[in-house]
């Protein structure tokens, strides 16, 4: 292959070459530490003592359709995080893996992340396949461990029941500028909320986003993106009561359209952020839905009742961390959701009232969070975060959350 | 600009990108500047570090992930001293003409000899690499075996003008070895000269100068100076003093000084790299400006 390519005189040729050919091409240097036989392994512990001043078992988000992951702050006392186990190596030249498996305090074991990758598919493209955290936004992509809060904002939680992970493909592109704009497009299987497992064929979820991004001189950069996110739902089920208080069983079936904005902004003194650091980030969540509601759908009188469902829902956060020295960094977060006007046909028509469907009672929640952690190394963190969580449309719950994160082997790299 | 610049591309196509100078992305400014000895205005070369940056410790940002989409070579240390960023940019970039293994990757690590590499693995001893001291760039002879490597590589990539860089690295060699030997005269004086260092990135300079370090300002390597440590060792070189307490350019001030009005032993700022201070503009200005300091502050 060198002697072809010297032969034509190559820059020109070469970038053309099908970017395999060259890999193969040049394997005759040797291997790095990253390729070595052994896939790197890195365990993640981590684990909260969380007081809370009302019962986690009543959580929610009034005005949200329940979305069934994971909300709400978590279990009172002392508690176990999710113990997170990463594998991940060159698969050959071509191939990278990785395998994520997390194991509940439940001792239950749940496969995280297992996808392949194939760099380089044609110049700037990426192509991943399995299951794997989906890039919309800006914290989705990155593991609970890397937060600078203890839990999700609210926004991930209410629309996505915590973060986005797809059973599916992404292909990402960057384009050749001297600017960082990147374009992804995801499709997969959807069946997380808000999507719902169904037994059909096709693709239940397609995503596309795109993100530039850029330094300001020497101290300064940023990144903004925007995400677009379709869902398909059908019979997507939740639990409610009846104006009677008797419990129900309801579903939605339709369209699911989500729009996401994020930007973030970091700061460091000639971007050295040993000593000093500032980091800025927001996004913006706005989700419409429309098809059909049925309510009772295990009703033992005659069927449940069904009729449209359409609402237009927003949430965004703010949240600002500053690395005021060595090891030690206090942070501020305001969540903010907006539960919409829903129109139901069901209520319209005079069918039920507002009460049958009292989850869906419009509502604002919001939380204001405070944190502050330190750092002994890059692989141990302990954090004090207290909040003051107005989700449930009823009052307040006052948190504090003492948290430990630790990270034993591999060092992992981190995304901006 | 870059939306014209993209369909420029698309149209021109490959006869604009034959002609287009090699882009050399370097992860630090050390190679940044050997790139440029050795391949002058063939290559376009940009630093993703400068000499104010910790080099373990940057952040994968996004200007660094589209220069290294459009790199046709990448010269890092490796050694590790890039695995908490470098892997991002790889991954994010798409660009397999760099993938670890092609021949757009070159590790300036593997053509030198490791000094420190760790008996033994224990995060409990700090953040050790594995593969040994990755600050190779003190010690000027790694900067000449390194600088061959790398321009049979420019060669191996830009084949039409190969004679370019092999003429080139002949010259830069020769005026390397001149400088050499000016160098390890004027550093006579500097032999067996006991110093603190703040973090273990001066293995290779002490080895070539034969200074002795005595103790280090991090406890432990990538640990922070802490108050305890630094009353120890203001305690131990009451027993058996150092010179100088030296450090680079991009860390903190506040230990050094400390040490220095602590044990009344000068504190002495090393460029560390190109571009560390006005003095070091290129690999030469490095070595001129990292010696004159250490003989000022060792008179
Ligand atoms: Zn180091």
């Amino acid at each position: 292959m060198f002697a072809i390519r010297s032969a034509v005189a190559g820059a020109c040729l070469a970038a053309t070459l099908p970017a395999f050919s060259q890999t193969a091409s040049t394997a005759s240097t040797a291997a790095t530490p990253e390729t070595s036989f052994n896939p790197a392994i890195s365990l993640i512990l981590n684990g909260t003592y969380a007081n809370l001043s009302r019962d986690p078992e009543t959580y929610r988000f009034q005005g949200f359709i329940p979305s069934g992951g994971e909300i709400g702050p978590g279990g009172r006392s002392f508690q176990l995080g999710e113990s997170e186990l990463t594998l991940s190596a060159a698969i050959d030249p071509t191939f990278n893996g990785r395998f994520t498996a997390a194991v509940t305090p439940e001792n239950e074991v749940e496969v995280e992340e297992a996808w392949f990758e194939r760099t380089g598919l044609f110049n700037g493209a990426t192509l991943k396949g399995g299951r794997f955290l989906s890039s919309f936004g800006y914290l989705n992509g990155q593991h609970a461990h890397t937060w600078d809060f203890t839990d999700a904002p609210l926004a991930y939680q209410a629309f996505f029941g915590g973060a986005l992970k797809n059973d599916g493909l992404q292909l990402r592109w960057l384009a050749p500028t001297d600017r960082f704009i990147e374009l992804a497009a995801e499709v997969g299987a959807g069946r997380t909320f808000p999507g719902s497992d169904t037994s059909r064929n096709g693709a239940g979820v397609f995503a596309l986003m795109a993100h530039t991004g850029d330094d300001i001189g020497a101290s300064s950069s940023w990144r903004t993106g925007i995400s677009w996110l379709r869902h398909r739902a059908s019979q997507r089920t939740f639990e409610d009561s009846d104006s009677l208080g008797t419990p129900v069983t309801n579903s939605f079936t339709g369209r699911s359209t989500t729009w996401v904005l994020d930007a973030v902004y970091k700061w460091a003194p000639q971007g050295n952020a040993t000593g000093r650091s500032f980091k800025l980030q927001g996004e913006y969540f706005r989700r419409s839905e429309s098809g059909t509601l049925d309510f009772d759908t295990t009703s033992q009188a005659g069927g449940p009742l069904s009729d449209s469902y359409r609402n237009t829902q927003s949430g965004w956060y703010a949240q600002a961390v500053y690395q005021f020295m060595p090891r030690w960094r206090a942070g501020l977060r305001y969540d903010r959701l907006d539960a919409g006007n829903a129109r139901i046909g069901l209520v319209d028509n005079g069918t039920l009232t507002e009460a049958d469907l009292p989850s869906l009672i419009k509502a604002k929640p919001e939380r204001s969070t405070v944190m502050l952690d330190y750092s002994p190394t890059e692989f141990s963190r302990v954090r004090l975060q207290f909040a003051a969580d107005r989700s449930r449309g009823d009052g307040t719950d006052r948190q504090v959350f003492l948290q430990y994160i630790m990270s034993l082997g591999a060092h992992g790299a981190h995304t901006f | 600009m870059n939306l014209r610049h993209l369909l420029c591309v698309a149209l021109v196509g490959f006869g604009l990108q034959a002609h287009a100078a090699l882009k050399v992305v370097a992860c630090e400014p050390e190679w940044a500047a050997l790139a440029t000895e050795l391949g002058g205005d063939q290559l376009q070369v940009s630093s993703a570090t400068t000499a104010l940056q910790d080099p373990h410790r940057i952040e994968a940002r996004p200007s660094l992930i589209a220069r290294v989409r459009n790199a046709d070579l990448l010269v890092c240390t490796g050694m590790e001293l890039e695995t908490g960023w470098l892997p991002v940019l790889l991954q994010q970039s798409g660009n397999a003409k760099v993938a670890p293994g092609a021949a757009g990757f070159f590790e300036a690590g593997r053509f030198v000899t490791a000094l420190d590499v760790p008996a033994r693995l224990d995060r409990s001893d700090g953040d050790v690499h594995a593969a040994g001291n990755p600050h190779i760039q003190l010690d000027p002879r790694n900067i000449a075996l390194v600088a061959k490597a790398l321009a049979e590589r420019l060669a191996q990539l830009d084949a039409a003008n190969a004679r370019v860089y092999q003429e080139r690295h002949a010259a830069f060699a020769a005026r390397w070895a001149d400088a050499l030997r000016r160098w390890e005269q004027q550093a006579a004086p500097l032999k067996g000269l006991s110093v603190v260092v703040h973090h273990k990135n001066m293995s290779y300079l002490s080895n070539w100068l034969g200074l002795r370090e005595v103790g280090t300002l991090e406890p432990k390597p990538g640990l922070e100076p802490s108050a305890g440590h630094l009353g120890a060792l203001k305690a131990q070189l009451a027993k058996q003093p150092a010179k100088l307490v030296v450090r680079a350019a991009y860390q903190d001030p506040r230990a050094a000084q400390w040490l220095s009005e602590q044990a009344r032993i000068p504190a002495v700022v090393l460029p560390f790299t190109v571009g560390g201070n006005e003095q070091a503009k290129d690999l030469f200005g490095l070595f001129d400006s990292t010696l004159s300091l250490l003989l000022a502050a060792a008179r």
